[in-house]
């Protein structure tokens, strides 16, 4: 993107003048939201990147609203958040906004992230802005856990158990760490103390790393549909208003089923033993995480047999690695071909693994023991799905850049706009 | 000795700085070089870095220890460390949960069938082999207590449920058996025995 212009600003307000020279702000602003050269080829799945910085600000903002009348006590925490349904102005819209603020904040997550594994957005150069990625999602799960724990109700409590357990697969140090991190030897109130300050601690660290994200972004640019990198300036739109345009008026209909969930559906996302308040004697006869956390979920439950370490462990291993593995994308991806537009096998593969995803999710919600094929259970099943989770980065991704013949590429994103509708963008 | 290498050394920084060219970034390094061979004793240099990092460490370390340690179990959740409890009310075939240290605890008194089950499983059946005999104390073979956590990720087993008539947790379905073995599913091992004694026939303490 060398042959980019950088905007330079030049005040003419003798203020202006003043205020630039001393910090160049303005100018700044100008070149990375104004004038910021963008592909002119984006289609809508490139406005999630915007959504996901709208629904970030949402968190933000009704977050901080509710710490006002949140409280973070073993006793009382369960009864404040009913309170801030009942009595609180406006409170029980709040809490609705934040909570299944959570749902659609994932919602766009997956949506992003999938977007850029279809498109090929994690390869050179764009690695550190796929790792960066990559880190804000292990950030955004360990904030919504800790925001699911803070009302204190069964699943609560049973979440804050099962996922805290997991640290104590490890050898040796595990207990030790699990007293550390629960601040006891259950979960209880010292637990709930450090969850909130936790929760109202990483939404900061998220938007710090987003910022990284976005500089690492504006390095090389966005990659786009057809993957051929910008080469002159009509290949480009300046940022605004085509691209503040066209986020908005997506953030405006990710609204719609956004607004549908607060106002009429608030606990459709949740479970009703929620509404029971935590109680460390009694687990909840079935216990499930939240629907985001549903394919990683499956994936540690179906590793129900020892394999030279114990099952616990193997599992928590393997439960790990399907989300760390993603860090290894970009070098596990041997194609040089980046959008799958152009890559007639990767297709195939891409969209199973899209099923596969799906079906993992579906698995995570279901008894273990519930048969699906014949005498097979959900167990036995989803043991095939996690072969083929791994198995799409470990084997497919190394073996397609080998042995795949790629569609010819555009010359440019210009020629490939001129010549549409030949370059579907799936 | 230590004289001679040091001389070596600076000789050799000497034909380095001469071979560099002129203008670029490596006369930069040379020059401060320079400066660092005329002070009277390099070696004292080099040991007052170290020596000032090795301080900085220890108190970052001393001052980040404290943030972490705070986290531990406070002094008052480490006073609830034991419990009596009165098992005379518990009828055969029936159990009750009690609380030590926060987390749940099984007493048990089980019935004569339960116990021969439990005793008549094949070692080799076992994931984690443990006989009966060893998860109760002698003469007490009907009292069964335990830790009430899922090994596996810390749920509470439903009791009397199961293939094996046992505990079956509702997270991850493991499977439990009259001993409290793991028997299938993801747990790796048996339900825990705390360290327990009986201070009367009917009366235990634990912890």
């Amino acid at each position: 993107m060398s042959s980019h212009e950088t905007s330079k600003y030049v005040p003419t307000h003798p203020v202006a003048k003043w205020f630039e020279d001393r910090l160049p702000l303005i100018g700044f602003t100008k070149s990375t939201l104004i004038d910021y050269p963008t592909p002119k080829n984006l289609n809508y799945w490139w406005t999630f990147g915007g959504i996901l910085a709208f629904m970030l600000g949402v968190q933000i903002v009704t977050g901080i609203v509710l710490a006002m009348h949140y409280t973070p006590n073993a006793a009382m925490a369960f009864d404040s958040v009913e309170m801030i349904k009942r009595d609180v102005n406006g409170g029980r819209l709040i809490q609705a906004v934040h909570a299944t603020g959570a749902s659609m904040f994932f919602f766009a997550v997956y949506i992003h992230i999938f977007r850029g594994l279809y498109f090929g957005s994690y390869k050179a150069p764009r690695e550190i802005l796929w790792i960066l990625g990559v880190i804000i999602y292990l950030l955004m799960m360990a904030t919504a856990f800790f925001g699911y724990v803070l009302p204190w109700g069964q699943m609560s409590f049973w979440a804050a158990a099962v996922i805290t357990n997991i640290f104590a697969a490890i050898p040796v140090i595990g207990d030790p760490i699990l007293q550390l991190l629960r601040g006891g030897f259950a979960v209880d109130n010292p637990t709930l103390n450090r969850f909130f300050s936790l929760h109202y601690l990483l939404p900061f660290i998220i938007a710090a790393v987003v910022v990284l994200h976005i500089w690492a972004l504006h390095v090389p640019g966005n990659n786009n549909p057809i993957g051929v990198e910008v080469k002159e300036k009509r290949d480009t739109v300046p940022f605004h208003p085509f691209y503040t345009m066209k986020d908005l008026f997506a953030v405006v209909v990710f609204c719609i089923p956004f607004a549908w969930f607060a106002f009429f559906a608030p606990d459709i996302l949740g479970h009703s033993d929620n509404y029971i308040m935590a109680n460390p004697l009694v687990t909840p006869p079935h216990i499930v995480p939240e629907w985001y956390f549903l394919p990683f979920y499956a994936i540690l439950r179906a590793i129900d047999f020892n394999f030279i370490i114990d099952s616990k462990l193997l599992g928590v291993i393997f439960f790990g690695g399907s989300i760390l593995i993603l860090f290894f994308v970009p070098w596990l991806d041997t194609s040089k071909v980046r959008s799958g537009t152009f890559r007639p096998a990767f297709k195939w593969f891409y969209w199973l693994f899209v099923v596969n995803f799906l079906l993992l999710m579906w698995y995570g919600a279901q008894e273990p023991a519930l048969q699906v094929l014949g005498p097979f259970t959900v167990a036995d099943v989803s043991k095939l799905s996690v072969v083929y989770y791994f198995a799409y980065f470990i084997v497919v991704l190394p073996l397609l850049g080998r042995f795949e013949k790629p569609r010819p590429l555009p010359n440019s994103i210009s020629e490939s706009v001129l010549s549409k509708p030949a370059a579907a963008t799936t | 000795m230590g004289e001679v290498i040091a001389r070596a050394v600076r000789g050799l920084r000497k034909v380095a700085r001469n071979q560099a060219s002129g203008g670029d970034i490596s006369t930069l390094a040379t020059e401060s070089n320079l400066a660092h061979d005329e002070t009277p004793d390099p070696g004292k240099r080099d040991f007052l870095y170290v020596a000032t990092a090795a301080v900085g460490v220890v108190a970052v370390g001393g001052v980040a220890w404290p943030i972490i340690n705070q986290m531990n179990p406070d002094a008052s959740v480490l006073a609830l460390a034991s419990v009596e409890y009165d098992m005379s009310k518990i009828e055969t075939g029936s159990a009750v949960t009690i609380k030590w240290r926060g987390t749940p605890v099984f007493v048990r008194n089980r019935t004569q069938k339960e116990i021969d089950e439990a005793r008549a499983v094949p070692m080799d059946q076992l994931k984690d082999p443990e006989k009966d005999e060893d998860r109760v104390q002698k003469g007490h073979d009907n009292w069964l207590v335990m830790v009430a956590l899922c090994t596996h990720l810390g749920c509470i087993p439903v009791g009397e449920s199961g293939e094996f008539g046992g505990w079956l947790c509702p997270c991850h379905g493991s499977q439990y058996d009259t001993s409290g073995r793991i028997r299938k599913g993801p747990a790796p091992k048996n339900l825990v025995i705390p360290p327990y004694k009986f201070l009367t026939d009917t009366k235990i303490q634990i912890g």
